[in-house]
């Protein structure tokens, strides 16, 4: 299991109403979950506790075999690092960095060696000419963005991409071509994915659809 | 990559970031010239004399006896009379002396009487002797040699004539107008008060004063300056005198012995204690000085942890994409330390560079205007410690930020 979660209970320290209580929940290895639910339905909430940002307040979320809250917390951002990849919705770069350095700073941070070449393959395979791979983030365009943040997210090959609304700020035209690239770089590198967004619409694309006001018990609108 | 991350960082904020690099910039210059201003009054201050081992003059405070005879600031109290003065000459420890006779002056710069002594013993800074720019010193009862600002400031050559005012306001009403003085020499810029005073002999102080009583010109007794050389000018009193030794241990013996002098009351001081006394009294400025330049600097320094504090608020999706990848809030505060380090330590670079030039430049201008001679030690070791206070001022003022980053860092969630 890549993902397993177990008795979860989270609550914000100010309110008294869980946000999420999910007994149990599971993700096999080369899964790609499609989770989908209303605003304020913990969605992320669920992220942030996944890539161990958040701890539960109750129960276990095990990631790849290991407990989350049993690791300090630079060692969460270490193991964050190393396995996980994240993708926003938006704003997924260090705007002032080139998109070539975003990709280096994050395999900086998983203490991967040897990237630069790894990094321009793996921008122009996900279709970004050399010339753009050294202009700042914050000169290209949303569906460029985009397209960095994959190959960032994929740069240390985590075991787990965790995707946010990736294509809330895309037309329909840039959805259809991100969501086709994310599907078969995630294929490539037989990574596993949970996909989170309100937009029923991209359900068809995934093999595994869950609604989390399902799995959460919880219940509350938050 | 952490650098390269942090110069980048600040390059996109390159508007707020200059102006606080400015403003260091300017401040660690005041401060770091204050203290070269400081550094160098101080020297040129205490480089004053050299090489004189006592200055006696009529009783009277050891201050005031330096701050006339050696500054030409402020009155005698008293003059010595000729004969004690070659009494303590003829004392066998004694080497040279230097008489000196005040009193006069010429548009404000005061007229010293000496002998030729002055110009073969006088030293000041590092043993350093009097030097002719022009000309020679006077051999004449008439001659007069200039300090270099007298010479400059009132646009003298050799040759020309110039007549003594009795007194030392800058308008005298009582001049020596029937006994003008010839320039026969120029002296070379000493950063002393030399530079501001007349030298004449001590015959030509007497000489001036024949036919004057009690401060006044005597009507129907004026003399012709040829019949003045004609008189034996051999003065009655001095204003005070300069001694140098043939042995030092002999110093204090002889102050004893001067200032227990029977038949009249004197008193010698050894000129570079009491130089010491007497910048002492000025620390009181050199502390405001400091202190000034201290809060300019720390008024900056808060500039910038303002600066980066008000960045923190838009930085705030940068350390929710941060976060994500893997940065720790510890990293965040570094970062935010980095860029407070980079502009600091850009500003002192810079402060340097700026003093270096604006000395070259000014280097003229502040030993002819001010007599402030800048010598190559441009960054003392005082200023070292500035520059690494001001390095760990930044430091601690940049937690300021850094903590906010942090706490920002700890509680930032991954949201798009």
């Amino acid at each position: 299991m890549v993902v397993s979660v177990e008795n979860l209970r989270f609550q914000y320290r100010s309110d008294k109403v869980p946000v999420l209580d999910i007994h149990h929940w599971s993700v096999g290895a080369g899964e790609q979950v499609f989770v989908h639910g209303p605003s304020g339905a913990g969605k992320s909430t669920l992220l942030n506790l996944l890539a161990g940002i958040l701890l539960p307040s109750a129960g276990t979320i095990e990631i790849l075999g290991n407990p989350l809250h049993t690791l300090s917390g630079s060692q969460r951002d270490k193991w964050r690092a190393r396995h996980i990849g994240v993708v926003f919705q938006q704003f997924n770069l260090i705007p002032y960095l080139s998109g070539l350095n975003n990709i280096k700073l994050a395999a900086h941070f998983a203490k991967t060696t040897n990237t630069s070449t790894r990094a321009s393959e793996l921008l122009t395979a996900l279709g970004l000419e050399s010339r753009i791979h050294d202009q700042p983030a914050s000169m290209l365009s949303i569906g460029q963005q985009q397209r960095v943040a994959i190959a960032r997210a994929l740069i240390n090959q985590p075991e787990l991409l965790i995707v946010d609304e990736p294509t809330s700020a895309l037309d329909q035209q840039n959805r259809d071509a991100f969501m086709s690239l994310l599907l078969s770089q995630v294929k490539l590198h037989d990574t596993t994915l949970i996909f989170v967004s309100h937009d029923l619409g991209l359900a068809d694309r995934f093999s595994r659809v869950e609604a989390l006001p399902e799995i959460n018990q919880a219940g509350g609108i938050h | 990559m952490f650098l390269r991350l942090a110069v980048s960082s600040l390059w996109s904020r390159k508007g707020s970031a200059l102006l606080a690099f400015l403003a260091i910039t300017v401040s660690v210059f005041v401060l770091i010239g204050v203290e070269q201003i400081r550094h160098q009054a101080k020297n040129s201050f205490g480089n004053t004399v050299s090489g004189i081992d006592l200055i006696v003059g009529a009783r009277t405070g050891d201050i005031n006896l330096l701050l006339y005879s050696v500054f030409r600031l402020g009155n005698a109290t008293n003059n010595i009379a000729w004969s004690s003065y070659q009494a303590i000459t003829s004392n066998a420890d004694v080497a040279w002396t230097i008489p000196i006779s005040l009193g006069d002056s010429h548009h404000g710069y005061r007229v010293m009487g000496t002998s030729s002594d002055y110009f073969h013993y006088f030293r000041y800074g590092q043993e350093k002797p009097l030097v002719l720019a022009e000309g020679e010193i006077f051999v004449g009862v008439f001659d007069v040699v200039l300090g270099s600002e007298v010479a400059r400031s009132l646009g003298y050559h050799l040759g020309d004539k110039l007549v003594l005012a009795h007194g030392l306001g800058s308008t005298s009403f009582s001049q020596h107008d029937d006994k003008p003085f010839i320039v026969t020499g120029i002296l070379k810029p000493t950063g002393t008060p030399v530079d501001q005073t007349l030298h004449v002999s001590l015959e030509g102080i007497t000489a001036i004063h024949v036919d004057w009583q009690n401060g006044v010109k005597m009507p129907g007794r004026s003399l012709t300056s040829e019949q003045v050389e004609q008189l034996d000018l051999t003065p009655d009193s001095i204003t005070a005198f300069m001694i140098g030794l043939k042995s030092k241990m002999a110093t204090f013996r002889l102050q004893r012995q001067i200032n227990n002098y029977r038949d009249e009351p004197l008193l010698a001081i050894l000129p570079g204690v009491t130089l010491t006394q007497l910048w002492q009294i000025m620390s009181v400025m050199e502390n405001t000085l400091r202190l000034i330049s201290a809060l300019v600097l720390l008024a900056s320094l808060l500039g910038l942890a303002a600066m980066l504090l008000a960045s923190i608020r838009e930085r705030q999706r940068e350390i929710a994409v941060m976060r994500a990848i893997g940065a720790s809030p510890m990293f965040i505060l570094l970062l935010i330390e980095a860029e407070g380090l980079l502009i600091t330590v850009s500003s002192l670079l810079s402060a340097i560079l700026l003093l270096t030039l604006s000395t070259r430049v000014s280097k003229d201008f502040l030993s002819e205007q001010f007599s402030l001679f800048i010598d190559s030690s441009l960054l003392t070791s005082q200023s070292f410690n500035y520059l690494l206070m001001v390095v760990v001022g930044s430091l601690a003022i940049g937690l300021i930020p850094g903590i906010a980053a942090y706490k920002r860092a700890l509680h930032q969630q991954l949201t798009g």
